[in-house]
């Protein structure tokens, strides 16, 4: 079916502003993504699954400027021993990271596996992207297997003794990134990987992921406080038997961030859980759209958003559990939440469930509300000023997100930074 | 210590008069009762005093040791040394209990301009004070209130005044809810607290916790009005021959 027309004119006037890299072992990945792309056409205001997230300022074929924002607090994770794999505006900076050699991971650079004849990424760059346009399209995804211009490929096949971090450093105010990962976990491996920064003033962000069985990973990202910044990223994980994949995202600010995941539980007794807290003030719009797809027994799948919305924020969650024929004993749990600091801020969410098989459990849930008077009163009555008690049941509200990261030292940094935001706030 | 006169309290939202003229004194060192049938205006003047939302003083004043409570927040009040222990104390999900009474204890500090107290030396209070009402680790960790019983509720409402040492403490029917062996539970730990410099307000429909907690003095409370004053005896009387022969005595 041809394209309508203004689609079509707005997907060639993006794609004509980009140059396609040639040669070497993705290129048929690449030319196979970009012909997906000029199928599906980029997305448009009419696309249902768009409906509450204008996409036409992560489409166009102009970046708009985005201020770097200047602090001089710690970068995250700061305190943290890890591997720094730096990009700056979308390219890596082999000034700004480490050696990145670790014991039990080898990472290799997507531009250096450009040039080779030959590299296992091949058989993941591009593959889990592709089986994820299915049955919804995400043609921001294709547009960046086909142009991403750097990222790395990680191949976890033991414990290696730090996190590998991921440093995404925004300094161009008209830097338009496009990276892309790819992320193999072998059996028994297990690694964590942590990513923040802002990355651009507008980031596409592509991670395919591809855990073995037994293998677990665990993601934890903070994205970066920019106001303009504007974010697309996908996750695409497959999951083996008795494998467990973690993830949480970590948002503060941002004018415009839609984070996608789609994720398949395909060996038995996987787990996954993908966990986010966003916290937005103004000018922000967040929103979490998540696929899992249960295709093998006895796999639990995790779904813990909360957001907080103040001065017109808007929240959107798009959350769908999909359970296949003969995918039995699944558990599968999503709670999407919004706390809405004042009257104009707005959530909104489409909780979904398609269930095929029948000895299962999957409960959703999603609510809005304010903060509880019932409870403010009494923190008050007991003497905590009403900013404090304020940030007290916000962070409570968070909490239920933040229990999703696994590494308690992790966990209370996350805490940290919002409880610095939330007090910046007062 | 604590001075009310006159006090008119209506409900802001409707056109209700809960309290009409409402005169009471307490002084430090004593445990003044205030019974009263149901309707009478007894949880409205805790509320008045702690100063939750939706009450308007039409009239009168009520005075911590000079200081005006009205003008005040809730949390000017509780530094001032006001706490009550409500009758339905609130569960706050994901707040844990020792997060909350240090940030309670230090918010209170600092609004005084005292040091903040240590986290060693809280540790140490509150583990002392948890054993004398029974509270165990667990019930510290927990997130407030959540998943406490009844009893557990208001015990650790007493924890919490034993752990702020406010001057004016105001028990609302801290003993509904209760069975026996918890009431004394709760009675002990008030009593534990009575001091020279500290006053009291127990508010109660019946006269068993005033068993426990011995009262200076009883005063009656009906349609807004403290009607009778009397001795411990008078709640006895309460107990025996119930609110209607005292009403129809004072009308």
């Amino acid at each position: 079916m041809a394209l309508a027309d203004v689609k079509q004119t707005a997907t060639e006037a993006r794609l004509a502003a980009l140059t396609l890299p040639e040669g070497g072992c993705l290129e048929t990945a690449r030319h196979a993504a970009l012909s997906r792309v000029q199928t599906m056409g980029l997305p448009g205001r009419r696309d249902e699954y768009w409906k509450y997230t204008r996409p036409d300022t992560l489409t166009a074929a102009e970046v708009s400027k985005a201020t770097v924002f200047a602090t001089d607090e710690e970068p995250m994770f700061n305190e943290f021993d890890r591997l720094r794999v730096v990009f700056v505006d979308g390219v890596f900076d082999p000034e700004a990271s480490d050696d990145l050699s670790l014991e039990g991971v080898t990472i290799d650079r997507i531009a250096d596996i450009c040039g080779k004849d030959i590299h296992w990424a091949k058989d993941l760059y591009g593959v889990l992207e592709a089986r994820g346009q299915n049955p919804v399209e995400r043609p921001l995804a294709a547009l960046n297997t086909a142009f991403a211009q750097d990222g790395v490929a990680i191949h976890v096949t033991g414990k290696p003794s730090k996190p590998i971090n991921l440093v995404y450093v925004h300094s161009d105010e008209m830097s338009d990134a496009i990276l892309h990962h790819v992320i193999r976990v072998e059996s028994g491996a297990e690694v964590t990987i942590l990513e923040n920064g802002p990355a651009a003033s507008r980031f596409n962000k592509c991670m395919e992921i591809d855990v073995a069985d037994t293998g677990k990973l665990h993601l934890v990202r903070a994205q970066g406080r920019d106001h303009e910044r504007r974010a697309a990223t996908h996750m695409f994980a497959r999951l083996g038997t008795e494998s467990v994949f973690k993830s949480f995202t970590l948002t503060v600010n941002g004018v415009l961030t839609r984070n996608e995941a789609v994720i398949e539980l395909l060996g038995d007794d996987a787990i996954a859980h993908i966990a986010g807290a966003c916290v937005g003030d103004g000018d922000f719009h967040h929103d979490d759209t998540v696929f899992i797809t249960h295709d093998a027994v006895n796999c639990e799948s995790r779904q813990v958003f909360k957001k907080v919305l103040r001065n017109g924020a808007t929240g959107v969650f798009q959350g769908k559990i999909l359970v296949k024929e003969g995918a039995q004993k699944t558990d599968g749990y999503q709670i999407s939440q919004s706390l809405l600091l004042d009257d104009d801020s707005q959530f909104l969410a489409k909780p979904e469930l398609e269930i095929y098989a029948d000895d299962v459990i999957c409960s959703h849930g999603s609510t809005t509300g304010a903060i509880d008077e019932e409870a403010l009163f009494y923190l008050r009555s007991r003497g905590v000023p009403t900013g404090e008690a304020t940030d007290l049941l916000t962070l409570a509200f968070l909490a239920e997100a933040v229990d999703e990261v696994e590494d308690p030292e992790i966990a209370a940094s996350i805490v940290a930074r919002l409880e610095g935001w939330l007090s910046r706030r007062r | 210590m604590l001075e009310i006169k006159n006090l008119h309290v209506k409900l802001e939202d409707e056109d209700k008069q809960i309290l009409k003229g409402l005169d009471l004194k307490v002084e430090a060192g004593k445990v003044h009762a205030i019974m009263g049938p149901n309707g009478s205006g007894k949880s409205t003047l805790s509320y008045v005093l702690s100063g939750r939302d939706g009450y308007e003083v039409t009239e009168g004043s009520a005075t911590l040791d000079g200081e005006d409570l009205l003008e005040l927040d809730p949390e000017e009040r509780a530094a001032l040394g006001v706490f009550l222990a409500f009758q339905y104390p609130v569960e706050i999900p994901g707040v844990g209990n020792m997060t909350f009474l240090r940030t309670a204890v230090n918010s209170q500090r600092k609004a005084r301009g005292e040091e903040e107290m240590s986290a060693a030396e809280f540790l140490k209070m509150v583990r002392a004070k948890a054993k004398e009402l029974k509270i165990d680790a667990d019930m510290l960790k927990r997130p407030v209130n959540v998943g406490f019983s009844g009893g557990e509720k208001k015990r650790n409402e007493i924890l919490q005044m034993a752990m702020l040492e406010p001057k004016m403490c105001i028990l609302d029917e801290t003993d509904s809810g209760l069975d026996v062996d918890a009431m004394k539970l709760v009675a002990d730990g008030v009593n534990a607290l009575r001091d020279e410099g500290r006053g009291f307000l127990v508010i109660t429909h019946y006269q068993r916790l005033l068993d426990h907690i011995k009262p200076d003095v009883v005063h009656i409370l009906a349609n807004g009005r403290i009607v009778k004053t009397g001795g411990p005896e008078l709640a006895l009387e309460v107990e025996n021959n119930g609110y209607a022969g005292i009403l129809a005595e004072v009308a």
